[in-house]
């Protein structure tokens, strides 16, 4: 971890504006995954901007009968919701699957939205890779490398790291935005696909936020109703990423939305795989796993991708 | 004190404190945060500061250059040193890589340099501004490789009998290859040490350590120092399992920076550098062969395994319980350890069995089907009481068939699913399996030093407590021996300037240092006995009784110390026995049909091991072992990174152990046996026993439950995915 320094900000845009300001800066919000990054050196900011006292840990009825999620909302906290838990069940049930009970009394709403892939090599600096050292190469794409949990569509020649949060699938299949200030005070609202950049050429360009923009806000739509179900598969029962997660909304006339976590470098959701899920798992999967180009290590996950969401179309 | 013979009746056969239940002595210093482990050890020298270490991040090559000048003018930076810098250092007979010095580099993450600073931050921070360049080698780093190659050649370790003839004249015969997985020790506590080497003449270290003289010696030899001018301290250990049984780089690193800075420094090893920089169990390939008759006789085993070692080193030997787990006339067993790039393999809990059990009672189960066989029948029928290889060699106690039996009953075996892939609840694909467990129950010499003062008792042995219970057992043990109350007794651990113990390991050391502990007692009774002017006298309450004497032990010496010292001796009249410890493992598990997620549901272990010293403790050993084999059968594996050489998943996110969600209702039941040729009370190791069997228990569970026989571990979904049922309904 290099040296660093520290300020408290107390408004959003004040923030904003700091950040585009002083060089190399980063904000820091429950701290779980960017002092974990910093104590590795795989991030160094040189001055860190916390924004725990903005005030924006509420969560609120929106105009449009939706809820408005502050940025510091803590994963505990949102999961716990009564309105969470009743009209968005999906994200609750996608929350309380991530990390443990007190990594979600800590981490919030906006942090978790933009944390890290969790590539091993990401991890190691000894290793090449494109998304922490641009240009450097990627250790997950040479011959030998261990892939098993790497991703499979939407990655790139460049890195084919997944994108770890399971709150971000939920949301991506509730149709969420996300609320953001820019450093000139503008407010932007970007669907969560606007949001989330795939690697390309650029894998260390993970979103659209420009300098200093930060997050403000998730805004929820009002509630779709059917059933809402989250299944996050995983090598143990607890405390563990995803290998594939499926989030599904299902009205009782068989029609919904699927998104799936684990398997791409943001929460993956295609709106003609939605429309076959009347047909089923399998013509939902050919659908939204097309042009998959997964390696040899971890092709299972096309098959494990479609038996989990058969499973929850099983389980009614 | 000699052991020299099997022991007769004594006053364990008749006791009062060993064998009974008691909470673990050290459990509240533990859980109130008391206990002093090695890192934290803040009061014992003054001025301490701390040591970050730099690993190489080849594998395999040389460094042609180092630039450690920007981290030397980095704030707070008291010294940096390279191992440039030194000559490559004395290995001692225990390990295998050099831990520094010189400019090879044999595995990833070897250290490289430490950056010795006021704190653990600028010491982190000014490590990563050292400059490093490589000439890189080519390495070897993938074990198929080597079994294709090396298969059927090699001279077996045992050759009995014809195997090749039993083989062609069985009417049911096996044939199958397996894969293990190299795992990491995971234990809590990392390797960590605080080295006072200020003046460089007396070296103090406060360390994590199993072994206390095995370390006191390679230090000694690593900095070429007469080893009494080293101490050391490591009284608290929170978990070793093998992978502290040697002296690592924290400790290396610590004194080197100690004598540069003349200050004390401490050094622990991050996470993320362990399952590279340390040691770890090698990952295997075996091909088993077993022969039967109709009857289920069996009459030949045929086991070969490769394993990775760096050169020099022995690997994983998993075909070592093959040679006399089982009846058979004809066995040929060959081990080969294979010189690779990879990080220093060595020993981890239950070294050798653990794999070979994982795959040998695989083997079994695959073959008891074949036969038609419950496979409980099938092993009591395949039971031996002398070992196969020499018959003239009886098992001293070997109660194997009774645990089979009393594990099938106590579980509901005759209840189990019988048709692979048969039982379904729900989503989930139910199935039974059960697997032996065998572990040999090793001795070393022990030794102790007792202290009376006023009617208190101490006791002094370098003894190590690694989560095991040394404390409680070894308090019970003086207790019961000198027929005081465990209170009146206290046991120092863990210090080199006490006698030399067995040390923990192998699970030798609870037999081994309570015999230790109970030489030394006895050492001190024949004192009082001289002292008192009686040939014999009876120790109870608190008291010695000798004729018309009936004195308080407290009275004995008017305020005097009387102290007294041994240890035991053990003599070879092991070497013409077998002397074992026996278990049968039953588990349920579910398996999902869709996705192939495995949870266990229940487990239950059945354990011959001798007398059982307390059963809170010997149990806790037991299902710790039994969740490690969970997390073996499921979850742990060191990914491979075959071009690169190393361990990908080097931290404890990528790394799985199980974790509480993972481990369902555990039940253990010792049987109510004693191993009078084992020590003078009679007991054997629990530690290792646990862990044997359960993987392939797990396995042979899931098999029942989908019908999907897996051969490679982790038994993750991904090996099975394709063979699940279908999902049409
Ligand atoms: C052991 C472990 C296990 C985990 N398991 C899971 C899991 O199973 N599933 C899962 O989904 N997650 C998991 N996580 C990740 C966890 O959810 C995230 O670490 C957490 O959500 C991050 O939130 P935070 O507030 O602590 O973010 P921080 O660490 O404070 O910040 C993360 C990033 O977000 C930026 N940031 C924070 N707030 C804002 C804002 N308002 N505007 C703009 N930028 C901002 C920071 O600059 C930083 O780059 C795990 C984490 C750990 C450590
Ligand atoms: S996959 Fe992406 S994150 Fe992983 S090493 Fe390659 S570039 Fe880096």
């Amino acid at each position: 971890m290099k040296a660093f320094s520290y300020e408290r900000v107390s408004d959003p845009a004040q923030a904003a504006a700091r950040a585009a300001e002083v060089p190399v800066a980063k904000f820091i919000a429950g701290g779980t995954n960017l002092l974990d990054l910093m104590k590795h050196e795989i991030e160094i900011p040189k001055h860190l901007i916390d924004v725990g006292g903005t005030g924006l840990d509420e969560i609120t009825p929106t105009d449009e009968g939706g809820l408005r999620i502050g940025a510091l909302v803590s994963n505990a906290a949102l999961s716990a919701d009564t309105r969470v838990r009743k009209d968005y069940a999906v994200l609750s049930r996608a929350l309380v699957s991530g990390a443990s009970g007190q990594l979600r009394n800590k981490a919030t709403t906006g942090g978790n939205l933009l944390q890290r892939t969790r590539c091993g090599y990401f991890y190691d600096t000894g290793m090449p890779c494109n998304k922490r050292s641009p240009g450097a190469g990627c250790a997950a794409l040479s011959k030998g490398a261990a892939t098993r949990q790497l991703g499979i569509i939407g990655t790139s020649d460049a890195c084919i790291a997944t994108h770890p949060s399971d709150m971000a699938v939920a949301l991506c299949v509730l149709d969420a935005e996300v609320e953001t200030v820019t450093s000139t005070g503008e407010i932007r609202r970007l669907t969560l696909d606007e949001f989330y950049q795939l690697p390309g050429d650029t894998p260390e360009v993970e979103t659209a936020l420009q300098a200093g923009e930060m997050i403000t806000a998730v805004l929820l739509p009002p509630p779709v109703e059917g059933r809402h179900a989250y299944y996050k598969v995983r090598d143990r029962a607890s405390y563990a990423f995803a290998l594939v997660s499926v989030a599904l909304i299902q009205a009782p006339d068989g029609t919904g939305r699927v998104a799936l976590g684990g398997v791409a470098p943001k929460p993956w959701r295609r709106d003609d795989a939605d429309a076959a899920l009347p047909q089923g798992a399998s013509a939902v999967m050919a659908r939204l796993l097309d042009g998959a180009r997964p390696t040899q290590e971890n092709a299972y996950k096309l098959t494990l991708a479609e038996r989990t969401l058969a499973a929850l179309l099983a389980q009614e | 004190m000699d052991f020299n013979q099997s022991t007769e009746d004594n006053l364990f056969d008749h006791a009062r404190v060993i064998g009974k239940p008691h909470a673990r002595i050290d459990g509240l210093l533990k859980v109130t945060g008391r206990a002093p482990y090695a890192y934290e050890r803040h009061d014992v020298a003054a001025n301490q500061l701390v040591g970050y270490p730099v690993c190489a991040t080849i594998a395999r090559g040389k460094i042609t250059h180092m630039d450690a000048s920007a981290a030397r003018a980095a704030p707070g930076v008291a010294a940096v040193i390279t191992t440039l810098e030194l000559e490559p250092l004395a290995r001692a007979d225990s390990n295998v890589a050099h831990l520094f010095g010189g400019a090879t580099v044999e595995h990833y993450h070897q250290a490289i340099a430490v950056v010795v600073a006021d704190t653990l931050e600028q010491a982190r921070g000014a490590a990563s501004l050292i400059e490093v360049r490589y000439e890189e080698a080519k390495g070897v780093f993938d074990l198929e490789d080597a079994w294709t190659r090396l298969q059927s050649t090699g001279e077996p370790v045992a050759n009995v009998g014809d195997v090749d003839a039993a083989f062609a004249a069985a009417p049911v015969t096996l044939d199958e290859t397996y894969r293990t997985a190299s795992q990491s020790h995971a234990m809590m506590e990392p390797h960590a040490s605080i080295v006072d080497w200020s003046d460089g003449g007396q070296m103090t270290v406060w360390t994590s350590n199993q072994m206390i003289q095995w370390t006191r010696q390679a230090l000694a030899t690593t900095f070429d120092i007469d080893a009494g001018r080293i101490r050391l301290e490591s009284p608290y250990v929170g978990g070793g399992f093998g992978g502290k049984l040697w002296l690592r780089a924290d400790a290396v690193l610590a004194a080197f920076g100690s004598r540069e800075t003349g200050r004390p420094v401490k050094v622990a090893l991050p996470r993320p550098m362990i399952f590279n920089n340390a040691t770890h169990r090698s990952g295997t390939i075996q091909r088993l062969r077993i022969a039967a008759g109709s009857d289920g006789k069996i009459t030949a085993f045929e086991h070969a395994a490769v394993s990775h070692t760096l050169l020099g080193g022995s690997g994983e030997d998993a075909v070592n319980q093959t040679r006399c787990f089982y009846a058979g006339e004809n066995r040929r067993v060959a081990h080969h350890p294979i010189d690779m790039g990879l990080p220093e393999s060595a020993d981890m809990r239950a070294p050798g069995e653990a794999s070979g059990l994982a795959v040998l009672e695989i083997a079994m189960d695959e073959m008891a089907e074949k036969l038609g066989m419950d496979p409980v029948a099938f092993r009591i029928l395949n039971d031996t009481q002398v070992n196969p290889e020499e018959p003239s060699k009886p098992f001293t106690e070997r109660h194997f068939v009774e645990c089979l039996r009393k594990g099938a009953d106590n579980f509901g075996w005759a209840e189990r699913n019988l048709k692979p892939g048969g039982r379904r609840e729900g989503q989930w694909l139910i199935g039974h399996g059960m697997a032996g467990a065998y572990r040999g129950a090793p001795t070393m010499t022990s030794g102790a030093r007792v202290r009376l003062q006023n009617g208190r008792l101490i006791v002094e042995t370098d003894m190590t407590d690694i989560g095991t219970g040394s404390y409680t057992i070894l308090t019970q043990t003086a207790a019961e021996t000198m027929g005081m109350e465990m209170q009146d007794v206290e046991v120092r651990l863990g210090n080199s300037a006490y006698p030399t113990s067995s040390g923990s390991g192998g699970q030798f050391g609870a037999t081994s240092a309570t015999a230790g502990v109970y030489a030394a007692c006895v050492a001190l009774q024949q004192q009082i006995a001289k002292r008192l002017n009686v040939d014999e006298a009876r120790f109870e309450k608190g008291r010695v009784v000798a004729g018309q004497t009936d004195m308080a032990l407290a009275d004995i010496a008017d305020g005097e110390e009387i102290v007294a010292e041994d240890s035991i001796n053990f003599g070879d009249f092991k070497d013409e026995l077998e002397i074992g410890t026996f278990g049968a493992h039953f588990v349920e598990v579910a398996v999902n049909a869709y996705t192939g997620e495995t949870r266990v549901r229940r487990m239950l272990a059945v354990c011959d091991a001798g007398r059982i010293l307390n059963p809170i403790t010997a149990r806790s050993q037991v299902i710790g072992g039994m969740t490690m084999g969970v997390g073996a059968a499921l979850t742990e594996g060191m990914s491979v990174d075959t071009e690169r050489g190393f361990f990908v998943n080097h931290d404890l996110a990528g790394y799985e152990v199980a974790v509480h969600a993972d481990i369902p209702e555990q039940e253990v039941i010792f049987l109510d046996t004693t191993d009078a040729a084992s020590s003078p009370l009679k007991a054997k190791g629990v530690g290792e026993l646990g862990i044997c069997g359960v993987a392939a228990a797990i396995g042979n569970a899931i098999y029942n439950a989908t019908g999907i026989r897996i051969r490679e571990y982790p038994m993750t979904l991904d090996r099975m995915i394709d063979q699940l049922p279908s999902t049409e309904r």
